[in-house]
């Protein structure tokens, strides 16, 4: 009796550590390897046409940004500084690389050579200036030209937002001087460091 | 009655006592450093991937946001890895003859995902989660060390139990708010401080970030910073008794 006591003492404190069998489960993580898949991934993509129940999408302004075969002219999204602050955080985050802070096409990536073979789109054209709210949807929805689509890391939402802040910045780089507040106008006037030569440190 | 013993016992028997009493403890170190050395967990040894990727290259030269890549660390528990698409946003046009981007493009064809080598790996019985982190405003580098220097990507932090309590056992000794923007969420404040070292490297940054930039911060002691942590604490109403309670991290 006492001996057997002290036999599982022992083995107890020496075979301690000897199972790992917890520390690597037989579970699926996202993006953990299956190799019974012929695309080797355990997450599965969703068929075509899936649909999660309750998320049916059925404003086709809001999720294609056009209807009945035109692109909408208006935001299907009420406008607030709230939207504009998500939108500028998102353009920065995924546009500002290769359209750069402003939108005039020179981000750090098309400095690199983005633009050797198109130039990146410079939204100050009167083209796009012109150009329904619905095509700027359309464009990070589904790509343009050499421009990948963005849908898989940007949500409808954000993507309105994002498009409210481009027609912002759109506004902002051809005002009329007559709209602007002539006390931030003077403030602007004054001689400060320079917005480009900031960014330029970042070069 | 013969003798069993032979006076030269006595050298044994003392020899013997020593070697338990030096030996045990000696082994014991042994293996508690073995544990905590680099060999075993890892931290500081970069690992080799498919693709020679480099976040000092891409997050740092380039000013790419984390987020570009890694788009669902705010909101979900796990950051992922970008997929292919993400590489190929830019690699179609840039570099795209380059030997090392060729598993990638091969990736990009076939549709079958490259396969990363994790660096920072949990055991299974143990849940973490990212997005309750970063909506605290504890900035990656805390946890994953200077990334944004990496070459190739290493361990910053060993990631052993006692490492995670060290900080559930008292927040406020790295909670903050960055004093310069009352204007961010404190998730945002994580992404900012990425902008501000770019804009204005190590001299615009005060001592605790510029210690989370170089990746060696490892809590604040400093009266007035933990009074000001404590406070947070008590704002985001985080239940510092509970937080080390095992179901926290293991369910
Ligand atoms: C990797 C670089 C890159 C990123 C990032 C990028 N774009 Fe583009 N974008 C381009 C290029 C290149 C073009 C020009 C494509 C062409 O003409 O073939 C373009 C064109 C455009 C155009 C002009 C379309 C037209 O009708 O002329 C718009 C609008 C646009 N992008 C919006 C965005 C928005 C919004 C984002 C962020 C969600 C974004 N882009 C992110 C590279 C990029
Ligand atoms: C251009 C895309 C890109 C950007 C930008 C980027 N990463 Fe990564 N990251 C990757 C890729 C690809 C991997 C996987 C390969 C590796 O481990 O190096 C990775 C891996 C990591 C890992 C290790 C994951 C593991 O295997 O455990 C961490 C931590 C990380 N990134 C943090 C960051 C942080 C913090 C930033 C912002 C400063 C950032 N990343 C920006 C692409 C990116
Ligand atoms: C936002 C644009 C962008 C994204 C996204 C991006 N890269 Fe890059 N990458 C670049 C640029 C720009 C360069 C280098 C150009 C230079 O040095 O001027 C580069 C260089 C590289 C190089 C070095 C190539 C060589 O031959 O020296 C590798 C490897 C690389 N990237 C891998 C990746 C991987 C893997 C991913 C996906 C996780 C990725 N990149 C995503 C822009 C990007
Ligand atoms: C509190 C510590 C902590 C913070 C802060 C943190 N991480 Fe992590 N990260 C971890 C741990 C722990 C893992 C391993 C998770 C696992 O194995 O389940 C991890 C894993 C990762 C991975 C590998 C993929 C995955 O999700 O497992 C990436 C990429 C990553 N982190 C990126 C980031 C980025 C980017 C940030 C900043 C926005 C960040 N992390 C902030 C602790 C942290
Ligand atoms: C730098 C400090 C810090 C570190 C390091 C850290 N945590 Fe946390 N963790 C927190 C804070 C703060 C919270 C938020 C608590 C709250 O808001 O209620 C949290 C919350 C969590 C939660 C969610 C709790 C809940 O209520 O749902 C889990 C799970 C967790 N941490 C796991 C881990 C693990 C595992 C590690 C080690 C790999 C770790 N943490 C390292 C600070 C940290
Ligand atoms: C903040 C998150 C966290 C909390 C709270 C926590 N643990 Fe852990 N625990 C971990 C992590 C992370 C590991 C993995 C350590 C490693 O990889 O070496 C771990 C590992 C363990 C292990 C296995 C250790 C080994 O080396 O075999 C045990 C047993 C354990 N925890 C028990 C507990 C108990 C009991 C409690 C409550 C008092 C607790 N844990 C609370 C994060 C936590």
């Amino acid at each position: 009796m006492n001996r057997n006591v002290i036999f599982f003492a022992v083995a107890s404190v020496l075979l301690a550590g000897c199972h790992t069998d917890m520390w690597r489960q037989n579970k699926s993580a996202p993006l953990s390897q299956n190799d019974f898949f012929p695309d080797g991934q355990a997450s599965r993509p969703l068929l075509a046409g899936t649909i999660a129940k309750g998320h049916e999408r059925k404003d086709d302004a809001f999720f294609t940004g056009a209807k009945g075969g035109k692109w909408v002219n208006e935001l299907p999204v009420p406008l607030s500084k709230k939207l504009l602050l998500r939108g500028q955080e998102r353009y920065n985050i995924f546009c500002s690389p290769c359209h750069g802070q402003v939108g005039d096409g020179n981000g750090m990536i098309a400095n690199r050579g983005f633009t050797l073979k198109r130039p990146v789109g410079n939204y100050h054209t009167d083209r796009l200036r012109n150009m329904p709210v619905g095509h700027f949807y359309d464009v990070i929805t589904n790509g343009y030209g050499t421009m990948y689509s963005y849908a898989s890391r940007i949500e409808p939402s954000d993507r309105w937002a994002i498009v409210a802040y481009v027609k912002a910045l759109q506004l902002s780089q051809n005002a009329p001087l007559a709209d602007a507040d002539p006390v931030a106008l003077e403030e602007s006037l004054k001689p400060k460091e320079d917005k480009a030569h900031a960014e330029g440190a970042k070069h | 009655m013969a003798q069993i013993f032979k006076p030269s016992a006595n050298h044994i028997t003392t020899a013997a006592l020593y070697g338990v009493v030096l030996g045990v403890p000696t082994v014991w170190l042994a293996i508690a450093a073995l544990s905590r050395s680099p060999a075993n967990t890892k931290v500081n040894v970069p690992i080799n991937q498919p693709v020679p990727f480099s976040h000092q290259h891409h997050a740092w030269e380039l000013g790419i946001d984390c987020r570009y890549c890694h788009a669902n660390v705010e909101k979900s528990s796990y950051a992922g890895v970008p997929s292919t698409e993400t590489c190929m946003s830019c690699h179609s046009q840039i570099w795209k003859n380059s030997p090392l981007l060729e598993p990638v493009r091969q990736s990009y064809e076939t549709g079958t995902p490259l396969k990363w080598n994790l660096v920072n790996q949990l055991p299974h019985f143990v849940h973490f989660n990212h997005s309750i982190h970063v909506a605290r405003g504890i900035n990656c580098n805390t946890c994953h060390g200077p990334v944004q220097h990496m070459h190739i990507t290493y361990k910053g932090n060993p990631f052993q139990m006692k490492w995670c309590l060290e900080c559930h056992r008292a927040p406020d000794r790295h909670i903050y708010k960055d004093e310069s923007r009352p204007d961010l969420e404190p998730r945002q404040q994580v992404f900012n401080l990425y902008w501000k070292y770019q804009k204005d490297g190590l001299k615009g940054l005060n001592l605790r970030e510029r210690s989370l930039m170089v990746g060696t911060f490892d809590g604040t002691n400093d009266g007035k910073e933990r009074a000001k942590g404590k406070e947070l604490v008590k704002y985001y109403g985080i239940k510092v008794q509970q937080l080390a309670d095992c179901s926290v991290c293991h369910y």
